[in-house]
């Protein structure tokens, strides 16, 4: 059994200046640094995360789930006081394990309130440009990307072409799913790897499918979310949202999830009552974003697998 | 045989895909942070030889597939098939000329071969990287001309046709990479 590190020590030293490089971006800019629960009562009822519990312990009464992310602890701090903070934290994905996927990562995440998303992605650009050096910058739709690299409207496309344009391209074999699954497989499959001579990519307003917790609005004839990626070099980085505040609409969207969730034989999941209290009370209309800081390490020090950038990897754990 | 999902799915991994036996090169995760999950995996088809890049959406299982290496010796041909035997049990293994294709030219016997079986039949019979082999007809050699360049064709005991340097003879034993099929050096002489 290996016990030594599975990244060297320049590298660590490297994750040492980039978080304090982080800090002193948002101290310079005032926005508080937080931290909250990592061992939550409730999980996220988003289909494609799957939150590792923790079932058993004198000082818990019912299974607690390791946070995928800090979002819903974060909002109820901004309704709570409404102001800029960010937080640096682990937080925990089963089954996300690659050469880009650690189920334990390292995550950024910051709310601006008063922001609209492409005011957020100006920061996030300033971060990433402060933390790595510059970098040319494109900003997509996420419809424009889709046409110029694959010739297909993604919002009016059936689910029928998207397939076939996905199986001419991909071996997808007996693969069955819905237009977000092959939305999702062009995208990863054909869309990213193209990106990966253009430096910072932001995509921008998404099939409202996929809008996440993002606002919903129509623009061009068509219902977009107001979300956004960062692609740096290829690499998947950043996602963000102008931030749905609407508690009922909030509310669906959970109960969607859990249908969807049923669809596709998982468990539904208890929805984050606390969350939803919080958006009753009043979330401030906001902008916020996550951001993956082991992969941000990893154009920082040039490599191409996450466990080069981790001390000890999920293996080594 | 077991079921394997995507998860397990690592280098060197047997299973079976649209009815072929496989064996696992590459498997890659692939996750849009919002979205679905999918495995982008490379397989080598035992059957044809060909890569297969396939994706598969996270969880999906795969069928393992019952195919073992083992080394064996080469024993003789009858013309139709191929005979080898596990020197451990002497159990004997009759090979078709779709398993002994790559190994063909490099079939010696007594010598050891890696045999890899699907359901208990030869799949692929799979040469050492390095044989040694007599060469039975050649050019004559040119005498003290082991430094220049030039090469000439040589016909080993198997049938292969190599390409050697000028000074090597008939009769002599030379060393072949099988992978490449070219002469390395001169073993012995006669």
């Amino acid at each position: 059994m290996g016990w030594q590190p599975s990244a060297k020590l320049d590298t660590l030293r490297a994750r040492a200046r980039l978080l304090g490089r982080i800090r002193s971006f948002f101290a310079s800019r005032e926005i508080l640094e937080v931290e909250t629960p990592l061992l939550c009562n409730t999980g996220v009822t988003d289909p494609a995360l799957e939150p590792l519990t923790v079932e058993r312990g004198s000082s818990i009464a019912e299974p607690r789930f390791l946070q995928t992310s800090p979002e819903y602890a974060m909002k109820r701090l901004l309704a709570s006081h409404g102001q800029p903070i960010f937080q640096l934290a682990k937080a925990f994905r089963d089954g996300e394990a690659g050469a880009r996927h650690n189920p334990e990562f390292t995550i950024l995440e910051w709310y601006r309130p008063g922001f609209d998303h492409h005011e957020l992605m100006a920061e996030v650009a300033e971060l990433v440009r402060y933390c790595i050096g510059g970098r040319e910058l494109h900003t997509y739709s996420y419809r424009q990307l889709f046409r110029e690299l694959l010739s297909v409207d993604p919002f009016t496309a059936t689910v029928a072409e998207l397939q076939a344009l996905a199986s001419s391209r991909i071996d997808t074999g007996a693969l069955t799913g819905d237009k977000d699954l092959w939305l999702d497989l062009l995208m990863s499959h054909v869309v990213e790897p193209q990106l990966a001579t253009r430096g910072m990519c932001f995509v921008h307003d998404y099939p409202a499918s996929q809008a996440a917790l993002a606002q919903i609005s129509e623009v061009d004839g068509v219902q977009v979310g107001h979300r956004f990626e960062l692609y740096v070099d290829g690499l998947e980085l950043a996602n963000g949202y102008r931030e749905l505040t609407d508690p009922a609409e909030q509310r669906l969207r959970f109960e969607r999830d859990n249908l969807q969730r049923r669809d596709r034989g998982l468990a539904p999941r208890p929805l984050d009552e606390r969350l939803l209290a919080a958006m009753a009370h009043g979330l401030p209309q906001c902008s916020g974003v996550a951001l993956g800081v082991d992969r941000l390490l990893m154009l920082a020090s040039g490599h191409a697998d996450i466990r080069d950038v981790l001390a000890f990897d999920w293996a080594r754990a | 045989m077991a079921n394997y999902s995507t998860n397990d799915f690592r280098s060197g991994l047997k299973v079976i895909l649209d009815g072929e036996p496989c064996s696992i090169l590459d498997n890659e995760f692939v996750k849009p942070g919002k979205g679905q999950a999918f495995n982008r995996v490379k397989l080598r088809n035992l059957n044809t030889g060909r890569v297969w890049e396939r994706t598969f959406r996270s969880g999906e299982t795969l069928e393992g597939a019952d195919v073992i290496d083992l080394t064996m010796e080469y024993l003789y041909t009858d013309g139709e098939f191929w005979y080898f035997m596990e020197p451990d049990t002497f159990e004997q293994h009759r090979a078709d000329e779709k398993a002994v294709a790559d190994a063909l030219n490099w079939l010696k016997e007594q010598e050891r071969f890696e045999v890899t079986l699907y359901n208990g039949a030869p799949l692929i019979v799979t040469p050492p990287n390095f044989v040694e082999l007599e060469i039975v007809e050649t050019d004559p050699g040119l005498k003290g001309d082991t430094a220049q360049g030039g090469s000439k064709p040589a016909t080993l005991s198997t049938g292969a046709v190599v390409k050697v340097p000028l000074f090597i003879n008939q009769g002599e034993v030379i060393r072949v990479d099988t992978r490449s099929g070219e002469y390395q050096n001169r073993v012995s002489k006669s």
